[in-house]
């Protein structure tokens, strides 16, 4: 299995170190011609505004097939998202793949940025939460389950195959999430 | 319990920008341009590295009313800069949320001798450094992002090379080195042991590392990221060109695709006059910024 990083900019040296953990080959994704025969997608933190221009101008947004599982943490959840509100650059590119309502930087700003603890769905441990300018998930439709929350927020969400995390599991050292990914999430049972 | 400004919160947001291009601005519109054209931050200043050092006179943390515009008016994060030990600066900074301080050389030093105690604060700082020595110090007071310094506002990107060189020489070197070795090499570049150590078991710094000061052009860009670094800061060459919004874009396009010559080829045309630039060599001993805060 070929799981592909997402490599524009952002996080994506560390997604490649917790996927390699998991004896998964990886492979840097910046074309769409790097994207072929990858069977799942990671989509980093970062900027998604950067981001989400570079999948624009790189025609690289088009060239992910429909049904291509998807992990998108942090700007990869925005990029995700159907719908954003708050402050937002126009314009900005969206996957809309998943029925969720995505606040921006929802927290506040860099001072604002925190770590704690999050509940996981299938795991009674707690998992280090680290919320860097971290988005909200503001609102989400039934086909969407909640698999981990912080207080009464949805920190990690699950549509089918694509899976969305408003914090950043790959800056730690706990792989229970991309795990998760790897084995429910992108695993081909047709 | 949520805990703010943890160190990895703070070395997080770097890891965040890596890949990326900060620009110098000076206006909230800059800002919005350098947003369009890409890049993952910018960095709010009163007036870019190249018309301090042609306007002389002592350069300090910009208007806080300039940098209250410049955070309205973008959605990426925006840094600022403070004078080295001017801690009252940084206090002021981030009480206003800015999301960086860069302690900088390129302001006139507050303190000849001492650099900020970065641990105090809840908000992350970028240092500059010309070796691993400096980098450690820096590290070692708390900063949680490094950028080589090269000679900022210059145009050229010979001093660039020069430091990002002496940082990845002196990691290359401790590689090599016995355990007994180490002592004796943390000595002679200034830095605690335990860093040592870390920088060695890593192979590179334990933090995210930018090169910046001089750049001017989307093949320097490049160059900086083909030898190492996780990223770049852009002062004076994007504003102190003729056409900043395409060159803006295409600098940010080059440290992308920073290994792919034909894409370096495509985005490198047409861009009008860069920066004139300085010959280092020309420039008076007291006139390097990166000699400050060592």
């Amino acid at each position: 299995m070929i799981v592909g990083v997402l490599a524009v900019q952002g996080s994506f040296a560390e997604h490649m170190q917790v996927l390699r953990g998991l004896a998964v080959d990886v492979r840097l994704v910046r074309s769409p011609e790097e994207l072929r025969g990858v069977s799942a997608l990671v989509i980093p933190g970062g900027e998604s505004t950067t981001i989400g221009d570079f999948l624009d101008k790189q025609g690289l947004g088009d060239a992910i097939e429909a049904g291509l599982p998807i992990f998108g943490t942090c700007a990869g959840m925005i990029l995700l998202a159907k719908k954003m509100v708050g402050k937002q650059k126009e314009g900005q590119s969206l996957l809309k793949k998943m029925d969720i309502t995505v606040e921006r930087n929802a927290y506040g700003r860099q001072t604002e940025s925190f770590e704690a603890d999050v509940k996981l769905a299938w795991d009674a441990r707690p998992f280090p939460g680290v919320f860097i300018r971290a988005p909200r998930i503001a609102e989400y439709s039934e086909d969407v389950s909640v698999l981990a929350r912080r207080g009464d927020a949805a920190v990690l969400v699950r549509q089918g195959r694509y899976l969305a995390c408003a914090f950043h599991p790959e800056l730690t050292d706990d792989d229970r999430i991309h795990r998760y990914f790897i084995e429910e999430v992108a695993k081909n049972d047709s | 319990m949520e805990e703010t400004g943890t160190p990895r919160v703070k070395k997080g947001l770097a890891q965040m920008l890596k890949g990326g291009v900060i620009m110098d601005v000076t206006t909230a519109d800059q800002a919005v341009i350098a947003e369009e054209a890409g890049a993952v931050a910018v960095m709010a200043l009163e007036r870019v590295p190249a018309d301090i050092r042609a306007e002389g006179g002592v350069a300090r943390m910009a208007d806080p009313l300039k940098i209250e515009e410049i955070m309205d008016a973008v959605t990426i994060p925006v840094m600022a800069k403070v004078r080295i030990g001017h801690f009252v600066e940084a206090q002021i900074l981030q009480g206003m949320g800015v999301d960086y301080i860069d302690e900088s050389e390129v302001l006139t030093p507050a303190d000849e001798f001492n650099h900020i105690d970065k641990w105090k604060f809840t908000v992350p700082f970028v240092c500059g450094a010309r070796d691993l020595g400096e980098a450690l110090r820096r590290i070692a007071e708390g900063a949680a992002m490094i950028r080589t310094k090269g000679e900022a506002g210059s145009g050229n990107i010979v001093e660039a090379v020069r430091h990002v060189r002496s940082v990845t020489g002196m990691i290359k070197r401790l590689h090599g080195m016995d355990e007994d070795e180490l002592y004796t090499a943390a000595k002679e570049i200034g830095a605690s042991i335990d860093l040592v150590r870390e920088v060695r078991k890593l192979g590179r710094l334990p933090l995210v590392n930018f090169a910046a000061g001089g750049i001017a052009t989307p093949a320097d860009a490049a160059l900086m990221m083909q030898m190492g670094s996780d990223g770049v800061f852009v002062g004076s060459g994007i504003f102190k060109s003729t056409d900043p919004a395409p060159r803006a874009k295409s600098i940010v396009l080059a440290t992308t695709h920073f290994d792919d010559p034909k894409t370096l080829a495509e985005v490198s045309k047409g861009l009008g006059e860069p920066m004139k630039g300085i010959d280092i060599k020309t420039l008076k001993e007291e006139e390097l910024l990166q000699t400050r805060g060592v």
